[in-house]
């Protein structure tokens, strides 16, 4: 017989009742209507179990101790039954030679049907030789475990974008997973890390609905990555009325106003982090103070300083920003005519000299 | 044809003999003009406020609404200069050929070429004075066509782009220009662009301004008045 969601949960000890509440907990998160929840209820139970394999490339471990303070407990508990029992680097049991036999197990007992979840990605330069996992390059091992993957999860800025081990110029060429992978549907799940809660909810989606959410152009799921911090930030009266923060420590960073002139990059950045929060919901940069760094963005680690409105342009050699370079244009322009101007009067009077003189 | 008989072309053209007067301007393109000018005028300005603010207004924020207006004063200009644009587009089709001077560039004339060189010299006092035109001179057309016609598009496209991101996903903002965002690498990098747009656009209207009022004093054709009246005059 075919192992179930439930079987699973039941067996790890969660009881019904707290099955059920996950299964309303998960369809609030997703944004779907309260039926859904007997749907997801109803999937769990019937559908044999997908199994989800966790790899780690290059990176800081920071999604998986995320995902693993998903705040709810009753998230993390059947999720975690979901993930542990199979393949994650970091939370599985097993080790060594054990620990790779079992993925290749997985991967051949559960050949197209499993999920692969990347966290970090694969450097390239040098044969892919600056990460090694089990004596072998990580993008081998990546690339090898894609093409039997049902479909591929890019967890945090890491796999989605290449975040700073990416930045430039990048010497071992880190490169997002989905340059590496191609042929398999692919969601993107940004941020350094990724929000818990968003991280639960896109695995709960894909296992229960056997389906990727409802992506944007990036690849995103729309449901969390949908609208701007700023759009959603309880500061934003602040900044509709005009009232900023100038200085770290003045009286306006006291009262909380918007912290736009700080060079926060909420009105830039796709994310959850004003609506879910982090930590069971107690807070999220903005709301302790600081601006948003827009570490779900592509190339948040190379544009310029975190702390800027109007951010640095490297393409101008020299770091500068766009009010500089306009600015200086617009001198220079206006500097030009003057000169101009001067020496056209000068021509204006000596031609008109040359006219009276002739007649 | 070599350039020289180009260039004779142009100086014995009839059309501008001394005294004559030709209707270039038709009042749509002048109406369009003086909207733009109003509108770039707004757009600059509050877009500039909207990157780097005022400081900060006093009391409750319920109390205010200074950076919503300054940001509805951009909005509800970009809207004008848009639908502006787009009715000028369609004067280039309907209205008489000098309305469709700012839409292309006569690359493979080599009247317009040998017009240019000769706008080149006159601007660097070589010349003793420059060529007559009914339309634009080949220097002006340029800078239309750039920093006008392109100029526009470029700033239509990210600032509808950046637009869409409040008016939120699956809005006609988004749906024809949300392609844009991806395509810069980014929210942040389009509000760059946008943000270079308008530097470059001031730097055209004070080149713009310059060269008008010059040209209406040293060229030997009305400048100004012909934005006006639509009237161009000829003299010798």
């Amino acid at each position: 017989m075919t192992e179930t969601f439930y079987d699973v949960l039941r067996r790890q000890g969660i009881s019904r009742r707290s099955f059920l509440k996950f299964c309303s907990l998960t369809a609030t998160s997703l944004g779907l209507d309260s039926s859904y929840a007997a749907e997801i209820a109803k999937a769990m139970e019937t559908k044999p179990r997908t199994p989800v394999i966790w790899l780690e490339g290059l990176e800081c471990t920071c999604c998986s101790e995320s995902f693993i303070r998903s705040a709810h407990p009753l998230t993390k508990d059947v999720i975690l039954s979901m993930l542990s029992l199979d393949y994650h680097v970091t939370l599985m049991a097993a080790a060594g030679h054990q620990a790779e036999k079992q993925l290749q197990e997985i991967k051949k007992k559960y050949k197209g049907n499993y999920i692969l979840a990347v966290e970090g990605n694969p450097p390239l330069n040098e044969d892919g030789m600056y990460c090694i996992e089990g004596g072998r390059p990580f993008v081998e091992i990546l690339k090898e475990t894609a093409a039997d993957a049902k479909a591929v999860i890019a967890w945090g800025a890491c796999a989605s974008y290449g975040c700073v081990q990416a930045a430039k110029p990048n010497p071992t060429r880190a490169t997002p997973i989905d340059k590496v992978i191609s042929g398999k549907p692919l969601i993107k799940v940004p941020g350094c890390p990724p929000i818990a809660e968003v991280m639960t909810g896109v695995v709960t989606y894909l296992l229960t609905f056997d389906r990727l959410p409802e992506l944007d152009r990036q690849g995103r799921p729309k449901m969390f990555y949908g609208q701007r911090i700023h759009d959603k930030c309880y500061r934003r009266p602040h900044f509709d009325a005009g009232q900023f923060v100038e200085k770290w420590d003045d009286d306006a960073a006291r009262k909380g106003y918007c912290l736009y002139k700080m060079g926060c990059k909420g009105p830039t950045t796709y994310n959850a982090c004003s609506t879910v929060r982090w930590n069971d919901g107690v807070s999220f940069p903005i709301q302790s103070g600081h601006g948003c760094i827009g570490c779900s963005e592509d190339g948040f680690w190379d544009k310029g300083s975190f702390y800027d409105r109007v951010t640095d342009i490297k393409q101008f050699g020299v770091e500068s920003n766009a009010d500089k370079v306009g600015g200086t244009a617009a001198a220079v322009a206006g500097a030009a005519v003057a000169v101009h101007a001067a020496a056209s009067v000068l021509k204006k009077a000596k031609k008109s000299e040359t006219v009276t003189g002739e007649k | 044809m070599d350039l020289n008989a180009a260039a004779a072309e142009l100086d014995n053209n009839p059309e501008t003999a001394a005294g004559r007067t030709v209707y270039v301007y038709e009042a749509p393109v002048r109406l369009w003009h003086w909207i733009n000018t109003l509108c770039i005028l707004v757009l600059a300005t509050s877009g500039y406020l909207i990157a780097s603010p005022l400081p900060s207004t006093p009391g409750e924020a319920s109390d205010q609404f200074l950076m919503g207006y300054i940001r509805f004063a951009h909005f509800a200009a970009a809207y004008i200069f848009t639908i502006g644009f787009l009715v000028r587009i369609y004067w280039a089709v309907v209205g008489n050929h000098h309305a469709r001077e700012l839409f292309y560039l006569p690359i493979t004339n080599p009247k317009w070429w040998a017009g240019l060189l000769r706008e080149l010299r006159w601007y660097l006092f070589l010349e003793r004075q420059p060529y007559k035109y009914v339309g634009h001179n080949p220097m002006g057309h340029l800078f239309m066509f750039i920093f006008v016609t392109v100029a526009a598009v470029l700033m239509i496209c990210t600032g509808f782009a950046l637009y869409s991101e409040g008016a939120g996903l699956g809005s006609w903002q988004d749906l024809l220009f949300g392609w844009v965002i991806p395509l810069f690498g980014g929210s942040q990098a389009v509000h760059s662009w946008h943000h270079l747009g308008m530097w470059g656009i001031v730097c055209f209207v004070i080149l713009h301004v310059y060269a008008a009022v010059r040209e209406d004093i040293m060229s030997r054709q009305t400048m100004i008045s012909t934005m006006i009246s639509g009237q161009r005059t000829f003299r010798e």
